[in-house]
C-alpha cells in the first residue's frame, strides 16, 4: 500500500533531469530551471530507496548508452510510481475474484498478486542492487528474467519509455524521439501516400501540446 | 424491485445492430423505443483527448471493464475452465456505441459460398471429406437475399473500396472473387500507405488479385442515405482500439445516434445493465436491468432486441433461461452451440531495411488477396480459406516497440536489444492472414458453475480449441505469406511459428461468433431466418451470434445488413401479424 506516514521524494540533480521536466507536488506537470540544482520529486508508491533501485534496474533493461539516453533520462521510474499508486497498482485492471488455480499457459496469467505485490516481491529480490557494478546488476537480472515481476518491470519500462509524458515518463519526449515517433497528431491526409522509402519525421508533440490543454492521465481518476 | 412504464420495444446493447434497430424502427413507425446500454455515453468530440495509446490501447478504456466481469475458457470439456483475467484474444467494447466505437472497419461482405458451406463442401468433396466432429452449416439465406441489404449497410457506413464483380461482371483491381454486385462502393478506396504499396505490388508480381480493404473509414467526406455527413480519414493511426476524433470512422455515434437524437420516440438510458430477460411462457415480458447505483428495475416492452455482444447474447439468454442450453455429450439443445472465433495470424512478420513510416494509417488502410479464400481442396488437406493481407494501423511505440528479426532470437532488455529495437520500429510489418473457423462439436457456450460476475450472476464458459483443419490451413499459408514478405523485399521474416492450442492470451479479433445461431428449424437453431427466437415470439437476437460458423472475413458489416432484413420483417410484417415470421 502507499506510504501514509512520511512523504518521499526522489531526488534527481539537474544534470540527470536534462534541465527540462519535472513534476510539482500537485502532479501537474511544469517546467523549471535546472539552476535549482537537485529536484525533489514527490513519490506516491515507493520510498526514495526504492525508486532508486527500481530506476536503476529499469536502466539496465533501457540503459542510456551510445545509442541514446534510456529510462532514467525519460522518468520510467516516476511513471511506474504513478502507475503503483493508482487503480491499476491494486489491480483494478484485472479480474481479481477467486479461487486462484494455475492452469494452461493460453488460459493466460492467474497469479493472485497484485502489480504493487509482484514490485515487493521484486524489491525483495532486488536488496542491495545499488552496490552492484552494472556486471553484476545485469547478472542479477538475469537470474530473475523469468520471474513475474521481471515480466511485468520490462513491460513498464516500454510503457515508461514512450506513453505520453502526462503519464510521468517519456520526459521531454525522449522516447518518441529516440524512435522517430511524432506523438498524436491531427492529420498525415498529405502525407500518407508520400516518402515511400524515405523517412518522414515530424517534430515529435505531446498530447497536450496540440490539443492546448491538458487531459486528465488514468492514474489521476478516482476509480 | 420498481416496476416502470411499459414501452412499446426494448433493444439491449447500443452498437451496430442495437441502434441499426432502433433507427430503423424509431424512424419508420411510431413505436415507443427505448436503448438500455450499460456502459456510458460516447461523443466524437471526446475522441481527441483520447489519442493516448497508455489509457487507451494498453489500459483498454473503451473495453468492458474486465474487472467486473469475464468469461472463463477451457480448451475441452474434460478440462478446468479459468477466468480469463486480463484481456487477451479479444477486446469488447462498451458505451454507446460498443465495439463499433474503437473497431478497425474493415468490412466485407461474405462469399455466396460461405452461405451454403456444408453444401459447398460436400457438392464438392463428398460427405466424407467433412470431420466427424465437425457441425459446419448451410444458412437458412443464400448471397443474393442479403445483397440489398449489404448495399444499405454500405450505403449507411460509407464504405470505401473498390468493387471486384458488378454484376456478374470481373474488375480487376476489386476482389474479383467476390459475389456479384449490384452498386460500386458508396466511397472510393483508401490512400494507401507505404507498408500496404508494398504488399501490393509483391502479390501482383507473384500472380495474386490484390484490393483495397473495404473501409468502414471514408476516404472522402460522405453523405448517408439518412443525411449523416463526416469527413474523410486523416490517416492519424488512433483508429483500432480509439474512438475517431473526426468522425470518418463509421460507429453508432457518429452514424445513427444523430439520426435517433432527433426521433421522438427513441429514448436512450445508459449505465443500464440488464441482468435477465423476463419471459413468461412463449411471451417476453420485458427485462430487469440494474443501474450505476445498484438499483433493479423491471421494464416491461412489447418487443424485445438482444443485441449485445455475440458472448453476452448467449449468457443472457442463459441466465433468463429461455432456450435449452447445447450439451457437447448428447448433441441436445441449441443455445451455446456452435461457437468459433476466425483463424487470425501474423503469417509472416517482415523486416525491412529502410524506414516505413508505418506511424501514420487508419484501422484498415490496407490490401488483400481473395486467392485463397477460394481454393480447389481437392488435393489439400484442409477444407477452408482466407486471405493475405496486409494494413498499417499505425504503429503504436509501446505496442510495437521490440519486435526483432529472427537474427535476435532471445534478446529481449539491454544495449543489445534496446539498440536494434529503436532501429527496427519503423522497419517491420505483417503480412496476416484470417481465415474460416469451421463448428466443431465441442466448441460452445454454457454458463460457468464457478466464478462469478460483480452481481453475482455466473460467467460464461467458452470451451473451444483449434482442430486439424485449421491447424493445417495456418501450415499451407505460413510459406506462401513468407513468399510475398520476400517479394515485398524483406531483409528477414519470422514465419508463424504454427496454429497448435487456442491462446485466450494472443490479440485475435474480437469477431467471435455463434452461441444463438440461426436456422432452418427449431432443432438446431436459436432462431430463424429472421433473427426470431424459436420459442419466444417477440424477441430477436441480433448479431454475430447468429452465424452458423466464422466465414473468415470480419463479421460487423454482415452482422448490420442482417439487422436491416430483421427490421423490414418486423415492419413490414411482424407488426400488422404479430407471430413466427418463418412457421
Amino acid at each position: 500500500m502507499p506510504r501514509r506516514g512520511r512523504r518521499h521524494f526522489l531526488t534527481l540533480s539537474s544534470t540527470a533531469l536534462g534541465g527540462l521536466l519535472v513534476y510539482s507536488l500537485d502532479r501537474r506537470p511544469s517546467r523549471v530551471h535546472a539552476q535549482a540544482g537537485a529536484v525533489k520529486v514527490p513519490l506516491r508508491f515507493f520510498t526514495e530507496e526504492e525508486a532508486l533501485t527500481i530506476a536503476a534496474a529499469a536502466g539496465r533493461i533501457f540503459p542510456n548508452d551510445e545509442s541514446g539516453p534510456g529510462a532514467n533520462e525519460a522518468g520510467v521510474v516516476i511513471y511506474i510510481d504513478r502507475q503503483l499508486a493508482s487503480a491499476y497498482g491494486r489491480d483494478h485492471y484485472r479480474y481479481t475474484q477467486p479461487p486462484f488455480e494455475s492452469g494452461v499457459p493460453e488460459q493466460g496469467w492467474q497469479g493472485k498478486e497484485t502489480p504493487r505485490e509482484l514490485y515487493r516481491i521484486g524489491l525483495a529480490l532486488l536488496a542491495g542492487f545499488l552496490s552492484l557494478t552494472p556486471a553484476e546488476q545485469d547478472a542479477r537480472l538475469t537470474q530473475m528474467q523469468h520471474t513475474p515481476f521481471f515480466s511485468l518491470l520490462r513491460t513498464h519500462t516500454i510503457e515508461g519509455m514512450f506513453c505520453d509524458p502526462m503519464h510521468g515518463g517519456n520526459r521531454d519526449l525522449i522516447g518518441w524521439q529516440l524512435l522517430g515517433f511524432p506523438g498524436p497528431r491531427m492529420s498525415y491526409f498529405d502525407e500518407i501516400d508520400q516518402h515511400y522509402g524515405a523517412p518522414f519525421r515530424p517534430k515529435p508533440n505531446s498530447l497536450a501540446q496540440i490539443l492546448g490543454h491538458s487531459v486528465e492521465p488514468g492514474e489521476d481518476r478516482e476509480t | 424491485m420498481k416496476k416502470l412504464p411499459p414501452v412499446d420495444v426494448v433493444i439491449i446493447g447500443a452498437g451496430w445492430t442495437g441502434l441499426t434497430m432502433a433507427k430503423e424502427l424509431a424512424t419508420r413507425t411510431g413505436l415507443k423505443i427505448l436503448v438500455l446500454e450499460r456502459g456510458g455515453p460516447h461523443k466524437t468530440r471526446d475522441y481527441l483527448d483520447s489519442m493516448d495509446e497508455l489509457d487507451y490501447a494498453v489500459r483498454l478504456r473503451m473495453m468492458q471493464p474486465i474487472h467486473d466481469e469475464t468469461v472463463t475458457f477451457r480448451h475441452t470439456p474434460r478440462d478446468r475452465a479459468l477466468p480469463v483475467r486480463q484481456y487477451g484474444s479479444f477486446l469488447p467494447g462498451t458505451g454507446v456505441g460498443g465495439s463499433g466505437e474503437h473497431w478497425s472497419g474493415i468490412s466485407y461482405r461474405y462469399y455466396p459460398h460461405d452461405f451454403r458451406r456444408r453444401s459447398h463442401i460436400v457438392e464438392n468433396y463428398g460427405t466424407k471429406r467433412v470431420p466427424e466432429d465437425c457441425t459446419v452449416r448451410d444458412w437458412p439465406i443464400t448471397y443474393d437475399d442479403l445483397e440489398p441489404y449489404y448495399a444499405r449497410a454500405e450505403l449507411m457506413m460509407g464504405i470505401s473500396g473498390k468493387a471486384g464483380n458488378l454484376n456478374g461482371r470481373k474488375i480487376a483491381g476489386g476482389n474479383i472473387f467476390e459475389g456479384p454486385r449490384r452498386s460500386e462502393y458508396p466511397t472510393p478506396p483508401m490512400k494507401m500507405p507505404h507498408l500496404a504499396a508494398l504488399f501490393r505490388e509483391a502479390a501482383q508480381s507473384l500472380g495474386y488479385h490484390p484490393f483495397p480493404l473495404p473501409a468502414a473509414t471514408t476516404s472522402i467526406p460522405y453523405t448517408n442515405p439518412d443525411g449523416i455527413s463526416r469527413a474523410g480519414c486523416s490517416y492519424c493511426g488512433y483508429c483500432e482500439r480509439f474512438g475517431c476524433m473526426v468522425g470518418a470512422k463509421a460507429q453508432p455515434t457518429n452514424t445513427l445516434m444523430p439520426v435517433l437524437a432527433r426521433r421522438p420516440n427513441f429514448e436512450l438510458r445508459t449505465s443500464a445493465h440488464v441482468r435477465r430477460i423476463v419471459v413468461d411462457g412463449a411471451e417476453a415480458q420485458g427485462v430487469q436491468y440494474s443501474d450505476a447505483r445498484g438499483e433493479e428495475f423491471l421494464q416491461p416492452a412489447g418487443l424485445v432486441f438482444l443485441a449485445s455482444w455475440t458472448i453476452n447474447n448467449t449468457r443472457l439468454l442463459l441466465l433468463s433461461g429461455i432456450g435449452e442450453p447445447y450439451d457437447p455429450d448428447t448433441g441436445r439443445g441449441t443455445l451455446g452451440a456452435n461457437l468459433t472465433h476466425q483463424v487470425t495470424i501474423p503469417a509472416a512478420t517482415v523486416f525491412f531495411e529502410r524506414p516505413l513510416n508505418s506511424f501514420m494509417g487508419a484501422g484498415s488502410a490496407g490490401v488483400a488477396i481473395g486467392d485463397f479464400d477460394t481454393l480447389d481442396h481437392s488435393q489439400l488437406d484442409f477444407l477452408t480459406g482466407g486471405a493475405l493481407y496486409t494494413v498499417c494501423y499505425g504503429t503504436r511505440p509501446i505496442a510495437y516497440f521490440g519486435t526483432l528479426p529472427p537474427s535476435f532470437r532471445g534478446t529481449s532488455w539491454g544495449s543489445v536489444w534496446k539498440n536494434a529495437a529503436i532501429h527496427y520500429y519503423d522497419r517491420t510489418g505483417l503480412v496476416r492472414f484470417y481465415g474460416e473457423h469451421l463448428a466443431y462439436r465441442a466448441n460452445y457456450m454454457d454458463l460457468d458453475p464457478v466464478y462469478k460476475d460483480r452481481w453475482g450472476d455466473p460467467l460464461i464458459r467458452m470451451t473451444l480449441d483449434w482442430c486439424e483443419n485449421e491447424r493445417r490451413m495456418a501450415t499451407y499459408i505460413t510459406p506462401r505469406a513468407v513468399d510475398v514478405a520476400r517479394a515485398m523485399g524483406a531483409v528477414e521474416a519470422t514465419p508463424f511459428p504454427g496454429l497448435k492450442h487456442y491462446d485466450a492470451t494472443r490479440y485475435q479479433g474480437t469477431h467471435v461468433q455463434g452461441g444463438t445461431i440461426l436456422g432452418a428449424n427449431k432443432t438446431d437453431s436459436v432462431v430463424n431466418r429472421y433473427l426470431q427466437h424459436w420459442r419466444v415470439a417477440n424477441l430477436f437476437v441480433l448479431g454475430a451470434s447468429a452465424f452458423p460458423q466464422n466465414p473468415s472475413g470480419n463479421p460487423t458489416l454482415t452482422a448490420v445488413a442482417l439487422t436491416y432484413r430483421t427490421a423490414d420483417a418486423v415492419v413490414e410484417k411482424f407488426l400488422q401479424h404479430p407471430g413466427d415470421l418463418a412457421p
